[in-house]
């Protein structure tokens, strides 16, 4: 029953840069971790923070949020409304007593595939070393 | 209850070989809801999407999921193939199983767990898509050109040949803009006049051209396709259709002005025609000077006008038309002078602009082509021209190169040496720039043949020692202390957006720099469009520019435009927001944040017709779907069509499955 623990990893990517990224990594071939899990939205400006601390509370133990780089938005400005709403979750996730290294915002664009790859296996070697989140997902079982 | 069909493609080897495609299909056959699941060696080829289309029909499948490529390569074949089979194709979803699995993992084991998690999650989100339909927009067939430079005008006439009816507004009482000011262009030495004259008259006499001058953008309402412009007719006080522009009101008008087209050269009346080739050549009553209108006599041109055509009632008026498309082509004005203080602009009426010595050599100028200097109308025999006048100047004025300086100043002294051969030109210049067809090769001819003395450095001061001007500066190729003395200094003056341009921009809903140029919605792929659908930019309003770029620019736009209107419905996908009226309390967070001001207020009314209350309301037709609404809604009443709350929590859930 001593099954090695591997990290689950949500990423949340807009669809026009850092989704692109992750493809470009695939076709160079660059590896990386395989815990990384990625739902794609068409705009950082998409991603509520509530998909944040469910996904926390669904079972993942670390939470990437990437975007275009500050003025290369496709929608123009969805990344600047996206960095806000993160500022204040920020401090919101502090005082839910969620460890912030457990949710990275990085931008990274369509070229950046190499670092993309590198953005996953950065998060995964922190989270492994964190361990498991539960304390949601306890929380969760415990209200069923 | 939905039936999902999944497929399961091994790219060849390209996923088979990291994940273990049968196993996947397997092991996502048991979740509840996914009635059909196979795998295949090519899903993309054609048996494979008929793999897809048969099963749809066959299982009656509510919903697919494609794993296999990224959605970039394959979504729009599969979702055709889906449509073919007569499944909404929004109710198909790809699960990337090969760019974000197979190519970047070794371990097989690891591929597969990891590729059936990815099918998981799409299946739990296309079982909770809803069928979306694109959005059909009806398209106006009319552009709207804004400047009538000779970027204005390309780009009307360019347009009018596709067959599209334009509208092309100038604020200014005649078309023609700057070209219409200058002698003589680089590299050809060939009369502005005279082929931008031709031109004028083409798009005037174009049947499909409207011209409305002396008028204004007011206001711009809609999007793409259904534009509702609002113009601002400034009061000419002249009919235009009765007027024969016989010239009897401006010769008998007693009041003289500074000429704008002159430069501040020659002198115009207070009701005038710009310039003799103007179009219209209908003249406008300048109020701010006229007698009639300041000091409330005179009135000697209604008086004798034979059409009686000139009215001083005439009040402004605004006229809306709906066009499908718009180009900005704004153009430029140059620098303020007043900045340079060090070069006595102003201060010395021997120092001038560029566009001014423009004026002084054309043969339609004020002089009539005779090259006098303002101050004494002596024939100038040492002319100093200075380059970079607030351009390449991050320090104090312009970080950004003006582009043209370099090759009209290389004309300039060229023409100033036709006319007096025996002068001396001297070219104070930082670098050369000289990168056009055929414009080193003139640059060449201007310092072989002309005999132009160019010295890289820039000048400190230029003042005034008797009659003559005295030009200090550095050559900094010999290393030296540089004195001339000079009858005439032009300055080759920084092009800058033009007045007005900002608020234009903010009608428009477009963007622009901190210099006032417009934006791009690609520097690179996209140079003639704006971030703003369907409306387009040409010419000078993007940045510095020669006319050969000008000109292909317009032609850009105009291709641009023509293909919009080409159809007479515009197609966009059905990712759209959509509000969700009885609980939208009306805060307006979406309409704050939404870049593309797609979301507004709309009324609910009772039956009596009385206004209950306020909800916002998504055009589809301006929505990019980009979603950002959807968060910032407190009441979680607007939603992402395609990419609802709903499916990503879906996705979400679907992790926890597998724990």
């Amino acid at each position: 029953m001593e099954e090695k623990w591997e990290p689950t990893i949500i990423a949340f990517v807009c669809n026009w840069c850092t989704y692109a990224g992750a493809d470009l990594a695939g076709t160079s071939r660059f590896k990386y971790a395989p815990n990384v899990r990625v739902i794609k939205t068409p705009c950082t400006g998409r991603i509520d923070p509530m998909f944040v601390l469910s996904a926390l509370e669904r079972g993942a133990d670390g939470v990437i949020i990437s975007g275009c780089h500050p003025n290369d938005c496709h929608y123009n400005e969805g990344n600047f409304n996206a960095r806000r709403k993160y500022i204040m979750f920020r401090a919101l996730l502090t005082q839910l007593g969620v460890d912030l290294d457990r949710v990275t915002f990085a931008w990274c664009s369509a070229s950046e595939g190499i670092k993309f790859a590198g953005l996953v296996n950065e998060v995964t070697e922190k989270i492994k070393k964190m361990g498991p989140y539960t304390e949601f997902k306890q929380l969760n079982q415990d209200a069923r | 209850m939905a039936r999902i069909g999944v497929f399961v493609c091994w790219c060849g080897s390209n996923i088979a070989e990291t994940v273990d495609v049968k196993r996947a299909a397997e092991t996502i056959a048991k979740i509840p809801g996914v009635v059909y699941s196979v795998d295949y060696k090519y899903m993309c080829s054609d048996p494979g999407q008929d793999m897809v289309k048969n099963a749809i029909k066959e299982h009656k499948l509510t919903g697919v999921v494609v794993a296999s490529c990224s959605p970039r390569m394959h979504e729009k074949t599969f979702r055709k193939a889906a449509q073919e089979a007569g499944l909404n194709p929004y109710m198909l979803e790809m699960a990337n199983i090969r760019e974000h699995c197979s190519w970047v993992h070794d371990n097989k084991e690891e591929g597969t767990l990891k590729a059936i998690d990815l099918i998981r999650m799409m299946v739990e989100k296309v079982k909770r898509n809803k069928p979306l339909q694109n959005i059909k927009i009806p398209v106006t067939k009319k552009a709207l050109v804004i400047g009538g430079g000779v970027t204005g005008i390309q780009a009307a006439l360019d347009i009018a040949a596709g067959g599209v009816p334009v509208i092309l507004l100038e604020r200014e009482p005649s078309i023609g803009g700057h070209m219409s000011m200058l002698d003589e262009t680089f590299p050809t030495l060939d009369c502005s006049q005279c082929i931008l004259t031709p031109k004028m008259v083409e798009v005037a006499q174009n049947p499909l051209v409207t011209i409305m001058t002396y008028s204004e953008l007011e206001k711009l309402d809609g999007f793409i396709g259904n534009f509702k412009a609002t113009i601002k007719k400034k009061a000419r006080h002249v009919v235009v259709e009765e007027c024969t522009g016989c010239g009897t009101c401006w010769t008998k008008c007693p009041t003289k002005v500074k000429s704008e087209f002159e430069q501040g050269l020659g002198i115009r009346k207070a009701i005038y025609i710009p310039f003799p080739q103007a179009i219209p050549s209908r003249p406008v009553i300048d109020e701010a000077n006229c007698l009639k209108f300041t000091q409330d006599r005179c009135g000697i041109c209604a008086k004798i006008c034979p059409k009686q055509c000139i009215h001083y009632d005439d009040k402004e008026e605004f006229i809306e038309i709906d066009v499908g498309s718009v180009v900005v082509a704004t153009g430029y004005d140059l620098m303020p002078t007043s900045a340079f203080g060090e070069y006595g602009y102003g201060k010395y009426p021997d120092v001038v602009t560029s566009l001014q010595f423009e004026r002084m050599v054309c043969a339609s100028g004020p002089t009539l082509g005779d090259l006098q200097r303002p101050s004494d109308k002596k024939k100038p025999k040492t002319v100093v021209f200075i380059q970079c006048v607030g351009s390449r100047d991050p320090e104090h004025h312009k970080a950004y190169c003006s582009k043209i300086c370099c090759m009209y100043t290389a004309k300039q002294t060229m023409l100033y040496r036709h006319k007096v051969h025996d002068g001396n030109a001297y070219v104070f210049y930082i670098d050369i720039r000289s990168n056009g067809k055929n414009y080193e090769e003139f640059l060449r001819r201007a310092q072989e043949e002309d005999r132009a003395q160019y010295i890289r450095g820039r000048v400190s001061m230029v003042y005034q020692d008797g009659p003559d001007l005295v030009v200090e500066g550095a050559d900094t190729l010999s290393n030296a202390q540089v004195k001339i003395r000079a009858d005439l200094v032009v300055l080759a003056t920084a092009m800058v957006s033009p007045k007005g341009v900002k608020e234009l921009a903010q009608k428009l809903g477009i963007g622009y720099d901190q210099h006032g140029f417009l934006t791009e919605a690609h520097p690179k792929l996209r140079p003639v469009e704006s971030a703003t659908a369907g409306i387009f930019l040409a010419g000078c309003a993007i940045s510095p520019r020669d006319i050969p770029d000008s000109v292909s620019e317009a032609s850009g736009a105009a291709s641009k435009v023509l293909g919009l209107l080409s159809k007479s419905e515009l197609e966009k996908e059905g990712v759209v927001a959509s509000v969700r009226e009885c609980s939208c309390t009306g805060c307006q967070n979406c309409i704050r944040v939404c870049p593309f001001t797609a979301i507004s207020l709309k009324d609910i009314r009772d039956r009596a017709g009385n206004l209950i209350r306020q909800v916002a309301n998504v055009n589809p037709g301006l929505c990019t779907g980009c979603g950002t609404c959807t968060p910032t809604c407190p009441s979680r009443s607007i939603d992402l069509q395609g990419f609802t709350d709903e499916e990503i929590f879906a996705e979400i859930n679907a992790m926890a499955e597998l724990h």
